[in-house]
């Protein structure tokens, strides 16, 4: 029995996310002695034989001549397939915004046992029990899936991207999709360059800056630095900036690399976006902000000082 | 029009997390336990919204739970809704609860299920899913904007790096987050009036749990804070460059 990774896609582009899954998929079926195959379903201009390098052994490119599904309940449908037909009884799916749309429906097609946001490989040695993080990122649970066919998703930033594998062999194959009920009349872009998500870095900034006309320095800081831009609740709320920059509790929930977090206080809610980030840095000039005793390293400062000196002492290191 | 909202009861946000028997479960003492954010301020203020749009339209509410979920599920009703159910159940995983929902759905013949995008203790995004994975319904997930046209509903939702509009025919399924709707505060009318809606406990269905929690672990402590002077940012880029290697 194999290991199924499903490869996450937009307009035809492979996400990043995917290679992270891809990984954790290839290294799961070297601890389980089985094949890696990657699942990816409609058109894409990229070059999939490259994919090899992650360590997977096969792709099966279902569908090539039609864009990807817009229905999860379709796509739910071909991965099962699938999963089926190259005799996998582990599908890796990325806990991506696709990935928790299909997943479940996949779990629920299958009646197999999904855990989602998973952070590390199955401890496989007495049953299959996978970590995965809860209560917003304060806690990690250990969950054992009980049926035969296991379902994860892999949370986004938290395995490291494999390299040097040989090229896979990829097959396509047309299958028949159910009809959608799903139509999408209208696709737009966000302003956000770099998805927050998948950042490795990320600037984030809240009630400190005073005011939206405040935010040119915080996307400068960003720029030099390759980051994405975040913010704070009240910030979104307020419309200085839009709400999918919102991280905390009730935004998205992030896991950079490195966060920068300048102006925020650090409530617990907003902190429940953000404690998975590895390294934390805080400019706040209270320096009795909750949001220091989260902190790896800190300035005690005003942001209108140190933040332009920031950039500047970055831009020396990187020789810009 | 019918409609049902998911209802779950989590422990407050700023809630201490810690775990008993062998870190096998949640630490309840001192919990406060309120509406999951995301079912109460998107999913069922939008729900409530539409009603109010439309007066004929009928809302119900679902949890699944034990008795003390009674008080959540009554909170709830005093923002809105006609009636509630609770089927008795201290579900294990996500699929018994969607299970669980899934069959109350199919009897009450809803045109539109909300639930909340995830809950903030068990943050598995996989209810609305697996719903309309049993029930075989459309599912439209990470929802921003809901309205409701003669004969479907037109659903914006967020997808990476954008977003997109949906057309979807009824029945189906929602997940609601952030833009959907804002934060209400329940008001002494509602209050009074949620003490008499029916709600009703519906004993559960057989079905096994998919999955099991077979142990609990708080993260390491940090280390604590390194504090660099704010005329020394030259400092810091260095300790994130050379120390934590993250520059």
């Amino acid at each position: 029995m194999n290991v199924l990774i499903v490869i996450d896609t937009a307009e035809g582009i492979i996400k990043k996310s995917a290679f992270e899954t891809l990984s954790y998929g290839a290294d799961l079926a070297a601890q389980l002695g089985v094949n890696a195959v990657g699942l990816l379903p409609g058109a894409t201009s990229e070059e999939l034989g490259s994919l090899g390098q992650y360590g997977i052994n096969k792709i099966v490119h279902v569908n090539p001549d039609q864009p990807r599904a817009d229905d999860p309940t379709v796509l739910a449908g071909l991965i099962a397939s699938v999963a089926s037909t190259e005799q996998c009884d582990v599908i890796v799916f990325s806990h991506s915004l696709s990935g928790k749309s299909i997943a479940p429906i996949v779990s629920a097609q299958l009646k197999a046992g999904l855990v989602t946001g998973v952070v590390g490989l199955p401890d496989t040695g007495n049953g299959f029990v996978v970590k995965r993080a809860v209560f917003s990122g304060k806690a990690f649970s250990h969950v054992r899936i009980e049926t035969p066919i296991k379902l994860i998703s892999v949370n986004p930033n938290s395995y490291k991207v494999n390299t040097g594998g040989s090229p896979a062999t990829v097959e396509t194959l047309s299958l028949p999709t159910a009809a959608p009920r799903v139509l999408v009349t209208k696709r737009q872009k966000s302003s956000n360059e770099l998805l927050l998500t998948e950042a490795e870095t990320v600037v984030s900034a809240g009630r400190g800056l005073k005011g939206p006309e405040n935010w040119g320095m915080i996307e400068e800081l960003a720029k030099v630095m390759g980051a994405a831009t975040a913010c704070s609740r009240p910030v979104a709320d307020a419309h200085w900036r839009p709400h999918n920059e919102h991280v905390g509790q009730t935004g998205v929930a992030i896991a950079p690399t490195l966060y920068v977090a300048i102006g925020i206080s650090g409530a617990i809610q907003h902190l429940a976006g953000v404690n998975r980030s590895k390294v934390i840095v805080v400019i706040n000039k209270d320096p009795e902000a909750p949001f220091f005793k989260a902190a790896d390293y800190g300035i005690v400062g005003d942001a209108f000082d140190v933040v332009p000196a920031f950039t500047a002492a970055v831009k020396k290191l990187k020789g810009v | 029009m019918k409609i049902l909202v998911c209802i779950s009861k989590t422990p407050d946000t700023t809630a201490k997390i810690a775990f008993t028997d062998n870190n096998t479960k949640f630490d309840t003492a001192g919990v406060q336990w309120i509406i999951n954010p995301y079912d109460e301020w998107y999913a069922l203020v939008r729900a409530i919204e539409l009603k109010e749009a439309k007066p004929d339209t009928v809302l119900h509410l679902a949890t699944v739970g034990g008795a003390d979920a009674d008080p959540i599920i009554r909170k709830a009703l005093a923002l809105g809704g006609d009636e509630a159910y609770r089927i008795n159940l201290d579900g294990a995983d996500c699929y018994q609860v969607a299970f669980q929902l899934a069959q109350l759905i199919s009897k009450g013949g809803y045109d539109l299920v909300l639930t909340g995008k995830e809950t903030i203790d068990y943050n598995g995004s996989s209810l609305g899913g697996m719903i309309a994975g049993i029930n075989y319904l459309p599912y439209i997930s990470l929802a921003t904007h809901l309205e409701i046209a003669e004969n479907k509903a037109i659903v914006t939702r967020e997808i990476e790096g954008g977003e997109e509009v949906c057309e979807v025919a009824f029945p189906l399924v929602v997940s609601a987050q952030k833009g959907m709707a804002e934060a209400r505060i329940p008001n002494m009318r509602g209050i009074m009036a949620a003490r008499t809606k029916p709600l009703s406990v519906v004993e559960p269905i057989a079905q096994d749990p998919l999955t099991t929690v077979t142990a609990f672990e708080l993260p390491a402590p940090k280390a604590g804070v390194k504090l660099v002077a704010p005329d020394q940012v030259d400092e810091l880029v260095r300790l994130l460059h050379q120390e934590a290697k993250v520059l």
